[in-house]
């Protein structure tokens, strides 16, 4: 087989990186480096452009509050527009929990001030105030036929508009806002979750899903081998037993 | 003279304990004093105010524990008689237990002209225990990330301590390791600050690690910049926007020598000796005045007293750069009490480990050692700390989901488990979310051929100790519940006792 590369950009790993996320880095460039595909990862810091055409998958991880308002910030100002750009011609894009929040059109904190998003998917988030409960614990969702495993920690609630789809359909936990039912939003090839865990490793259908999407738009063939997920399938079957 | 309704909830949380005991609930201690609690929400206010010499808080995401017993020895050392709360028992119901189980009959504190309270106090806990407590001494090891649904994120307890601290009560003296720019940063604008840290640029990694923290400033939020980094965010630092360097510290790490990690050496260095102790009143408790406070017994070394610079030769018997900064933080704080600084080296010496923390057993003629790792950047010191004895080969990684562990694992995916890849030959891993740490090393690129997943601890115990060969050691990382039950089963097999004994 000849040698496929993809490129991957990671949109502030130094400031978004709370909940384990470069586990998600890890996993993708593994489960492709096992089928013979080369991903090169690029570190995208506040300051660095982006440029649209420049990667085939995109990923944002979550942030605490501060680092929120850091990237907010850029994201307006340097990488929004290229952002919302590489989601319209295909390229793949994963947002976790913070990040998820600032693809969207807007955040607003437990202080009422409100953010930009970056405006991928067409959904809000307000955070009803600090004296209100966050929404933590173990997360499971069906998606597909088959079920997402992970662990969800928000103040904020999701609110979806028409422009997207829900991700996943809560089976126990909180998703986007505690009451809908639902969990995280896809645009296009845009998914957008609050599962973290990192959300990747122990749930390989979804992370086999972004690699095939990005391999489909790049060389007109998504197919994928199967990989020996042993311990995957472990992983993901303790996460669906634990009771919050 | 204690009231009525002290009495009666010291003589509460008093019998809670003993029938939590009885019941083998566990410590026993957090029971009793959430009895005391309820019936006097001053008791710790009420027995912490009849401690002769006062009290020392001991806060900070790692370390608090082994610190605390440094202070404790380093005080005994010196004729003080330290009342201290067990490991575990570090909210408000553990003090307050701690604190009625040294009352006598009469609902005071026995011995109390000689006591010095020694209490490590939970991160989330420091601004009730600064009230009730009101201490002399305010240590802070570190802030790092650590269970993020139970804390919150690191800037939300910065802030908490920042505000508790604007409310503290007067005549506290700060200890802060200069070196972590979160605590460092608690200092600013407030007198009676004793800095420590490290001094030794042979220990610097190059880059900050991954699980780094609090990069950014906490006065103008520039991303800082380091001249030394030793581990997670902790080195020398500055800040490029508004100028703040890491402060000058008073008490100085210098020319570690880490060996195999199971011992250490170096040199503590007070710097321009330590004077901020004059300030200190002579009887720290000015309400026992005239009640037979006895002086510290232990008097300066004389090549101490004129010096500029007080030059001390420490060995330790733990291992690892985190424990020498557990060593300075106690030297700190017993400079801060006033006690003289010259006690502290024996103390270190004569120090051995706190439960779990680096804590040897020998089993049917193998060693086993436990290494607590309850959050990444204490996770990569033990890491670290592993690497330096090539000899360990047989590993037992324990990962545990309970409350005390924090609910949400993904922290096991900031710790870098990668620089350990190619040490065990045999790895065994344990624990409610075996599976989950299983692939955490996978993806690590730890041979999955050496690896086993067994999930129940007293087989995966049974499983590691069958694959030591004999006069070898194994190695056991537990989280928090973890350690807990995998040292009672190594209690039972070598007589030790419990903890809570
Ligand atoms: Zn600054």
């Amino acid at each position: 087989m000849n040698e496929r590369r993809l490129r991957l950009g990671h949109l502030y790993p130094s400031l978004m990186n709370v909940y384990g996320d470069r586990g998600n880095i890890l996993c993708l460039t593994r489960r492709c480096r096992l089928r013979g595909i080369e991903l090169e990862v690029t570190e995208l810091e506040v300051g660095d452009a982006l440029a649209a055409d420049g990667f085939d998958l995109l990923f944002m991880g979550g942030a605490q509050d501060r680092e929120q308002r850091l990237v907010g910030d850029d994201l307006s100002k340097l990488k929004g527009e290229a952002l919302r750009e590489a989601v319209e011609t295909g390229v793949v894009f994963l947002s976790v929990c913070g990040g998820y929040q600032l693809a969207g059109k807007s955040y607003r904190g437990a202080d009422g001030e409100e953010l930009a998003g970056a405006g991928v998917f067409d959904l809000h988030t307000v955070h009803p105030g600090a004296k209100a409960k966050r929404l933590i614990g173990n997360l499971v969702a069906r998606w597909e036929g088959g079920t997402l495993a992970g662990f969800e920690n928000h103040g904020g609630r999701t609110y979806l508009g028409p422009g997207c789809e829900p991700l996943a359909k809560v089976v126990r936990g909180h998703g986007n806002d505690g009451q809908s039912g639902f969990e995280g939003a896809r645009y296009k090839n845009a998914f957008g979750c609050y599962l973290h865990g990192p959300v990747l490793p122990k749930n390989p259908s979804l992370a086999d899903r972004l690699v095939s999407l990005a391999l489909e738009r790049r060389f007109g063939d998504g197919t994928l081998p199967a990989l020996e997920d042993g311990l995957e399938q472990r992983a993901h079957e303790a996460a669906l037993r634990i009771r919050n | 003279m204690p009231g009525p309704r002290t009495l009666a909830s010291v003589w509460a949380a008093k019998s809670a304990t003993l029938a939590s005991r009885r019941l083998r609930r566990g410590g026993g201690t957090a029971v009793s004093g959430l009895v005391g609690l309820k019936l006097q929400s001053s008791l710790i206010h009420d027995l912490a105010s009849q401690l002769g010499h006062g009290c020392v808080l001991v806060t900070g995401t790692n370390g608090k524990t082994t610190t605390s017993r440094l202070i404790s020895e380093t005080a005994r050392a010196a004729g003080l008689q330290p009342l201290a709360n067990a490991s575990g028992s570090n909210l408000m119901r553990g003090l307050a237990s701690t604190l009625a189980a040294a009352t006598g009959p009469g609902g005071r504190l026995t011995d109390a002209a000689q006591r010095l309270g020694v209490f490590e106090v939970d991160e989330a806990a420091v601004p009730a225990a600064l009230q009730e407590l009101r201490p002399r001494v305010a240590v802070f090891t570190n802030l790092f990330r650590d269970q993020l649904d139970r804390f919150g994120e690191v800037e939300a307890v910065a802030a908490l301590w920042r505000q508790a601290l604007a409310k503290a009560p007067p005549g506290l003296t700060l200890v802060l390791n200069a070196d972590d720019p979160a605590v460092a940063s608690l200092g600013e604008g407030r007198d009676n600050v004793i800095y420590f840290g490290v001094d030794d640029a042979k220990l610097d990694r190059g880059a900050i690690e991954h699980a780094s923290d609090a990069l950014s400033c906490a006065v103008c939020g520039s991303r800082l910049e380091y001249n030394i980094a030793y581990f997670g965010h902790v080195g020398h630092w500055r800040c490029p926007g508004c100028g703040r360097p890491r402060p000058e510290v008073a008490v100085s790490g210098r020319d570690l020598d880490l060996r195999d990690g199971r011992t250490l050496g170096f040199e503590i260095v007070v710097v321009g000796n330590h004077e901020w102790a004059v300030d200190q009143p002579p009887h720290p408790n000015p309400l026992l005045e005239g009640e037979g406070i006895m002086e510290p017994r232990v008097e300066a070394s004389t090549d101490m007293t004129d010096a500029e610079n007080a030059s001390m030769p420490v060995e330790m018997g733990i291992g690892g750069l985190y424990n020498a900064y557990n060593a300075l933080a106690a030297a700190a704080a017993v400079i801060a009490l006033g006690l003289p600084a010259g006690a502290t080296p024996e103390a270190l010496k004569a120090t051995g480990a706190a439960f779990g923390r680096q804590e040897a057993f020998e089993v049917d003629g193998k060693g086993v050692e436990l290494f607590l790792g309850k959050n990444p950047a204490g996770l990569n010191q033990v890491l670290s700390t592993l690497l330096l004895d090539p000899n360990r080969k047989v590993v037992l990684i324990i990962l545990n989901d309970g409350i005390a562990d924090g609910r949400d694992i993904s922290w096991v995916w900031d710790a870098d488990f990668e620089v350990t890849a190619k040490q065990f030959d045999k790895v065994l891993v344990s624990g409610t979310r075996a599976a989950e740490m299983a692939l955490r090393l996978k993806y690590a690129e730890w041979d999955e051929a050496a690896l086993t997943v067994e999930p129940e601890i007293g087989a995966a115990l049974e499983k590691a100790l069958a694959a030591t060969r004999d006069g070898e050691c194994l190695t056991v990382v537990p989280t928090y519940t973890a350690m807990l039950t995998v040292r009672e089963l190594l209690a039972k097999r070598t007589g030790r006792a419990s903890f809570w004994q």
